[in-house]
């Protein structure tokens, strides 16, 4: 066993509607959706049209950028919407299943004899190349690199994260598999990192080099641990999977089927019944939460996030699952004025600043809502994102560097290091209110464009 | 919700559009401090924490209020009233000032906020409460208007308003406004109230009138207090300095909350006592049997310290560079104090100048990360 790294920076916000460990199947939806924004920097080109009909499996489009990517159907039926914003801009390709589930049909190849390149191609046909992330950037890795390594946490430690032991119980031979297929892409090896004292099986898995970590949220995030594993340095590219999506990309590999069933868990506040749902990627949110919903005062209003509260994304009822949540947090909108809610001792809400009182509780469960609290301001307050940020950056200065559009600073302070989760904390406990995750993705869009 | 109501109503009028559209950046100040308002996340985290700059600044505000209330009980006490007419004499002598600071300094901010487009920054709602306290009471109106018009234009607004300047705000109107009228606030009468009212006579104002600690202890090397007197805040100097006792409970209120930085303020009092004992064992004759430690009693060293030296827009930015500028603020203004005759306090250069030097000093140590940064390629 190697040795534990500890991170002493972070925060773990506690909130109420945590998933309870039991499993519901909910039954086929009408409609599924696979959308390019759940993706940075992709330019969908259309390979189907309406009314066409595909399987699990069955390319819908492709990016202009890379050609070789192409974005798959998780059901199989018919082509029913692409679905159009500004511009023309392509929102979601929506897909009416007919409820089989049949699969494209993908040799399964003996990953002893078959080439890199092989493994590649299979992976891109199927659409499951998408589930591989590229450091710098966090972006679809580019399949003509050849990565330094590859990373995968296998814990999630944002709040009401799902138990990825839990999730992945009875999956330990795809995961397997999928740790095989990933040592093929890379000469660098796979690394996976653990919790400390949450092992669960992950660490009896072969062929991977094993690392344990312990501390509070953003600990379980892939760029927090390549940074204390294998710093990204200027010129690096490394790839990083999700640990379900390794799962699934095992099961390709062992049954030449495309199965896009994950495990979500609903969280949130709102939630009735907060659990774990056995679901099919792009699945209507509402199919999820249905009934499930507590009743709301009137002119109280919930917000549908698919993803956690601090990075997913706000899909609505009538939204989809994106691609790479494995929850759905529900909790209260906050479009509510407050009197005087500054001067205050808001006992509901919660703050790590000790003008609030918070710190006398810190195991209690809070209730939050969406409400900025307060306006945006110009940065005043120096020290406190480094507490959120367990990395060896200066955030405040990589933050003006990127306000200031500066390259060549942002390059020297570290933005191939982080992505947006990375620096979620930050925003969070901002006292200015700075929209630091949206700066984030334009400068490193910037970065793309410029180098 | 009738407040609600009522303000919901007028909003249109100082909306885009409006009658009063050159007045929503003004509107905007007191709709918001009136009601936390109800924006939602648009992007990012879709949960924040409650805190922001208005509570922020109110945590500073209310660590200078013991300061500020014993500034007050003092400035009748000097003029030989007691207990509460005392207080009451020193809050009438002092509220002009507090007003005409307020009044010109949010004017100016509310107009570039306008101007800009923006909302307005609560910065100054304590530098305009720590303009008073850092002046002799008996500064000229005036004077202070003028101080306070030059700190926020030149000190704040050309840089690019709050969080862009260089200087600290208050410390500018103060350091424009001694070196602008130097005759006027300096000697003796200055520190003491000139107001005849309660009871307060002329003679009595003259009677009491005096150099300060620090003045006698540079030319003479002792002083007429005890350090307890010093301690306590029972010694002449600028309204909110003298006693190092309430600027203590104030430092105790912005190191809990975390408002101010340890690091900048216990490096600020360990520069000051390290020269301090320097001096007491090397220094000029007259300072050698001053012990080290009165320093702190004595002059602006603990206002400046506690409330001016941990302003987080001018100082040290990185926590490597806060140990620095802190340490190098305590050490300078002890030097000036001993060093140079002409001039014996010494605080307020010491912070300006490190406010100066801060971001060189933060530009090497972020230095050094981006060296261990480029470490890795070479690898």
């Amino acid at each position: 066993m190697s040795k534990i790294i500890k991170l002493r920076k972070g925060l773990d916000i506690k909130l109420r509607g945590e998933a309870a460990q039991q499993l519901v199947e909910v039954p086929m939806a009408q409609e599924y959706a696979v959308s390019p924004l759940d993706y940075d920097g992709v330019t969908p080109k259309m390979l189907v049209k309406v009314g066409e009909q595909v399987k699990a499996g069955t390319p819908l489009f492709f990016d202009k950028n890379n050609e070789r990517i192409l974005f798959c159907a998780p059901v199989s039926g018919t082509v029913s919407a692409v679905n159009r914003g500004e511009k023309r801009k392509i929102l979601n390709v929506t897909i009416t299943s007919d409820g089989q589930l049949t699969s494209e049909e993908f040799a399964t190849p003996d990953l002893q004899k078959v080439s890199r390149e092989e493994v590649i191609e299979m992976l891109l046909k199927s659409g499951l190349w998408t589930m591989i992330q590229q450091r710098p950037y966090g972006i679809i890795a580019n399949p003509s690199d050849n990565p330094k390594a590859i990373f995968v946490s296998a814990f999630d430690s944002a709040p009401l994260a799902p138990d990825f032991n839990f999730v992945l119980k009875g999956e330990q031979k795809s995961l397997q598999k999928g740790f095989e297929v990933l040592s093929k892409l890379t000469d660098g090896g796979v690394h996976l990192s653990v919790r400390a004292n949450a092992e669960g099986e992950m660490s009896a898995l072969n062929g991977v080099e094993l690392h344990t970590f312990k501390g509070k949220h953003p600990v379980g995030n892939v760029g927090v641990q390549i940074h204390h594993i294998d710093p990204m340095a200027k010129g690096d590219i490394a790839w990083t999977v999700n640990i379900q999506d390794v799962a699934i990309i095992g099961r390709l590999f062992m049954t030449g089927k495309v199965d896009m069933h994950k495990v979500i868990a609903l969280t949130g506040s709102e939630v009735e019944n907060p659990q774990y749902y056995k679901v099919i990627s792009g699945a209507p949110v509402a199919s999820i939460v249905k009934g499930n919903i507590k009743v709301q005062k009137e002119g109280d209003t919930v917000r549908y996030i698919s993803g956690n509260v601090l990075t997913g994304a706000n899909v609505g009822e009538h939204g989809f699952l994106t691609a790479k949540a494995h929850q759905i947090t529900v909790i209260p909108e906050g479009d509510k004025y407050e009197m005087l809610g500054w001067a205050m001792p808001r006992f509901k809400k919660f703050s790590v600043s000790r003008s609030y009182f918070s710190w006398l509780c810190p195991s209690k469960k809070y209730r939050l809502d969406t409400n900025l609290n307060g306006g945006p301001r110009a940065f005043v307050v120096t020290g406190l994102f480094e507490e959120y940020l367990p990395m060896d950056i200066y955030p405040m200065y990589l933050f003006k560097a990127m306000i200031a559009k500066d390259i060549d600073k942002m390059e020297n302070l570290g933005i191939y290091e982080i992505v947006e989760e990375d620096v979620a904390l930050c925003e969070f406990v901002d006292p200015s209110k700075t929209e630091i995750q949206k700066l984030v993705r334009e400068s490193i869009n910037l970065m793309i464009k410029e180098c | 919700m009738g407040l609600r109501k009522l303000v919901d109503k007028i909003k249109p009028t100082f909306s885009e559009g409006g009658k009063l559209s050159f007045l929503a950046s003004t509107f905007d100040a007191f709709e918001t401090f009136l009601y936390v308002p109800n924006t939602t996340t648009k992007s990012g985290a879709h949960i924040r924490d409650c805190n922001d700059m208005k509570r922020t600044m109110s945590v500073v505000i209310l660590a200078l209020l013991p300061a500020f209330f014993f500034g007050c009980y003092w400035a009748g006490a000097q003029v030989d009233l007691t207990g509460f007419t005392a207080g009451w004499y020193g809050f009438v002598r002092i509220l002009p000032m507090v007003a005409v600071s307020y009044i010109v300094g949010l004017g100016i901010e509310f107009a570039y906020a306008q101007i800009r487009k923006e909302e307005v920054n609560e910065g100054y709602l304590v530098t305009g409460l720590l303009i008073p306290m850092i002046m002799p009471i008996s500064t000229p109106l005036w004077m202070v208007a003028l101080g306070v018009a030059f700190a926020v234009i030149f000190g704040k607004e050309v840089f690019g308003g709050t969080g862009m300047n260089i200087f600290n705000p208050a410390l500018t109107a103060r350091v424009f406004v001694f070196f602008a009228f130097t005759p006027q606030m300096s000697g003796e009468k200055v520190w003491y109230s000139d107001w005849t009212m309660m009871g307060v006579t002329a003679e009595g104002i003259d009677a009491a009138t005096g150099a300060t600690a620090l003045e006698q202890l540079s030319t003479t090397g002792e002083m007429k207090w005890s350090a307890m007197d010093a301690f306590l805040g029972f010694i002449p100097g600028s309204f909110g300095e003298t006693s190092t006792l309430c600027i203590l409970i104030g430092a105790a209120i912005l190191l809990f909350t975390k408002v101010a930085s340890w690091r900048t303020m216990f490096s600020v009092f360990a520069g000051g006592l390290a020269l301090g004992y320097l001096f007491q064992w090397c220094g000029p004759e007259e300072w050698r049997n001053i012990p080290a430690y009165y320093h702190i009693l004595v002059g602006g060293f603990a206002l400046g310290a506690v409330f001016m030296a941990t302003d987080p827009v001018t100082s040290a930015q990185t926590n490597t560079g806060k140990y620095i500028v802190g340490f190098m603020t305590g050490a300078l203004a002890v030097l000036v104090r001993v060093v140079n005759p002409a001039y014996p306090e010494g605080m307020m250069l010491a912070i300006l100048f490190m406010n100066a030097l801060a971001p060189t000093i933060d530009y090497f140590v972020v230095e050094a990360n981006i060296k261990r940064r480029k470490k890795l390629i070479k690898k």
